[in-house]
């Protein structure tokens, strides 16, 4: 077990009200392993990052990375870790080269390893030619990618990534999940949170999908999909939602139909098997003014829905 | 070959030692400030040279000089002076970036993340802020030598005095930085200045030493919560000690305590800025 959190808990406290980020959870990471954080905003998964990071003081649990107790040994455990959090922080007074070739000195490399090691991050991640410029000269995408570059310049063991694709455009997060995917090649542990359900299905081998604090489930993507939810969800969009309760009066008698639930402009089904239904759905909505249907196979996100009865997004 | 190699591939775990870290986060600060050399230079030296130039050259020319003014005067105003650079090289060099850093851009975290406790990244923003201020002071002494109209008489008469309340000062308005910096917010920043930075200025016994204040005893009394009082009085006692100047232990003491008191303000505010 690389990362091992137990009973995990924290509570924020002020004078006005207590709020529970994380709530009892137990996970382990393997060596070498892929690992995903999968829950919406505020589901406690940037707050579970922080503790393992050393960067939030958990109220109850413990935390094991590569075996050292982050709460006991901080400063011996970020030997061992990697961090690329959510904002930019990337040192701003020193150009790419030299925020990868400090950053290996506060490892304690000697100049000439921090000197190489940093050239061959740069060949690495295709950033040669910026090595004399300054974070504010590049566009966030490659920001971004020095950040990785510069997280496992010291040969972590873990790195863990916070929403590594908010706020980057779809090219760029297509490199970052390259990247992500070679660091992984090179034996090197990855976890990261996301609210993405098609990063979290791209790249991860285990997802562990967290809701108010807790683990709901946990298991590779495909087996949460078959296991969990193995429902199809259709959509349809209606001119009037005056229709809404007579349609879906209509709908919960087919026999493929699971359930039949409003949503803000129409209904959201989930029906077990698509087979033959769409027919039956037609004849259905006829005459209801059904303006569109989309139709989802079962992904984390009918998971999660299946879980929690909401939407990702929501 | 094999145990080179081994060695090598994991030179993080092996060959770190907290003062290498430590020694790697000055070494990043002296390539930044060596970047930046012009206009460091150019803000430690504008306000000593202006206030020189003023009080020391402009006013005995021009006739004005009285008391204030006079030819003792610019004896009077080196040490303070010094104790002003030396104050804001800390609020410059500490207070003004970490609030930035922890209210904006949170780039200090690549520097928490080192493999060496916290506190230590606080204390390495004191000591390399020290280092310019230090410099800084140093800086005033060649300037009071040649601006004023009339010559400063300044000697060295210990230099252990001398020493000693050069890195206290200058470890003291880095931990003054601190506290400011880490409890401030950006927005705020220029407020400080006007609550803070201004009024410890001109009630540090910088333009006139402390024993004269016995004139408004209340005041005398007052400004004892004030370091820089200690700052340039402990300088005055250094370099001018025929000013009158406070003794020197309870000059030493009492930066000692100023510095106590700064460092657990400046780190309670750094750490809640860092950990959750």
């Amino acid at each position: 077990m690389i990362v091992d959190i137990t009973g995990l808990t924290k509570i924020y406290r002020d004078k006005h009200q207590s709020v529970t980020a994380v709530d009892g959870i137990d996970l382990a990471v393997e060596p070498g392993e892929l690992f995903g954080l999968l829950g919406p905003n505020g589901a406690g998964k940037t707050t579970t990052i922080g503790v393992c990071t050393t960067r939030t003081l958990p109220t109850s649990g413990r935390v094991h990375i590569a075996g050292v107790d982050v709460v006991a040994q901080p400063a011996k455990a970020r030997r061992n870790i990697g961090v690329v959090p959510q904002y930019n922080t990337l040192d701003r007074s020193l150009t790419i080269f030299e925020n990868l070739y400090f950053h290996c000195k506060y490892f304690g490399f000697s100049g000439a390893e921090a000197r190489d090691r940093s050239n061959s991050l740069l060949k690495q991640f295709h950033l040669l030619e910026r090595a004399k410029s300054f974070p504010s000269q590049l566009s966030g995408g490659l920001q971004q990618r020095i950040q990785i570059a510069r997280a496992i310049a010291h040969r972590p063991k873990v790195l863990f990534l916070d929403e590594p694709s908010a706020g980057l455009d779809p090219q760029s997060r297509i490199a970052m999940w390259e990247a992500v995917r070679e660091l992984r090649a090179e034996g090197i542990t990855v976890v990261l949170t996301t609210h993405y359900m098609e990063e979290a299905d791209a790249l991860c081998e285990r997802v562990a999908i967290i809701d108010r604090g807790k683990v709901l489930a946990l298991d590779s993507p495909e087996k949460l999909k078959t296991t969990l939810g193995a429902n199809t969800r259709i959509e349809l969009a209606l001119r009037s939602e005056d229709s809404a309760s007579p349609l879906a009066e209509k709908l919960r008698a087919l026999p493929q139909i699971r359930s039949v639930e409003p949503i803000s402009g129409g209904l959201r089904l989930l029906a077990r098997e698509i087979e033959g239904l769409l027919p039956q759905l037609m004849e259905a909505t006829h005459n209801h003014g059904v303006r569109d249907i989309s139709i989802n196979e079962p992904s984390l996100e009918t998971v999660f829905i299946e879980l929690t009865g909401r939407d990702l997004r929501e | 070959m094999s145990s080179a190699t081994a060695i090598s591939t994991f030179p993080a775990e092996q060959r770190v030692s907290y003062t290498g870290a430590f020694v790697s986060l000055m070494l990043r600060d002296f390539r930044v400030l060596r970047r930046e050399i012009g206009p460091f230079v150019t803000r430690i030296i504008m306000q000593p040279l202006l206030f020189l130039f003023v009080f020391t050259f402009l006013l005995p020319r021009i006739g004005q000089a009285n008391d204030v003014g006079g030819a003792n005067f610019a004896t009077i105003l080196l040490p303070g002076l010094m104790a002003v650079a030396i104050m804001f090289c800390g609020i410059a060099s500490v207070a003004l970036p970490l609030s930035q850093e922890f209210g904006i851009t949170r780039e200090i975290d690549d520097r928490v993340m080192c493999p060496l406790p916290v506190w230590a990244v606080a204390a390495e923003k004191v000591c390399f802020s020290g280092l310019q201020s230090i410099l800084s002071a140093l800086l005033v002494l060649p300037l009071a030598i040649y601006v004023p109209a009339t010559p400063v008489y300044f000697q060295i008469t210990s230099w252990a005095m001398f020493i000693i309340t050069l890195i206290l000062s200058s470890l003291l308005a880095g931990a003054l930085g601190l506290a400011i910096g880490s409890n401030v917010k950006p927005q705020q920043i220029g407020l400080v200045f006007s609550i803070v930075v201004v009024p410890i200025t001109f009630l540090g016994c910088v333009y006139y030493p402390w024993e004269v204040l016995s004139h408004l005893r209340w005041l005398q009394m007052a400004v004892l919560i004030n370091p820089i009082v200690y700052m340039s009085e402990g300088l005055r006692a250094a370099l001018t000690p025929g000013v009158p100047h406070m003794p020197d232990v309870a000059i030493i003491l009492a930066m000692l305590a100023s510095l106590a008191i700064l460092w657990a303000i400046g780190i309670r505010g750094f750490l809640r800025n860092v950990i959750s």
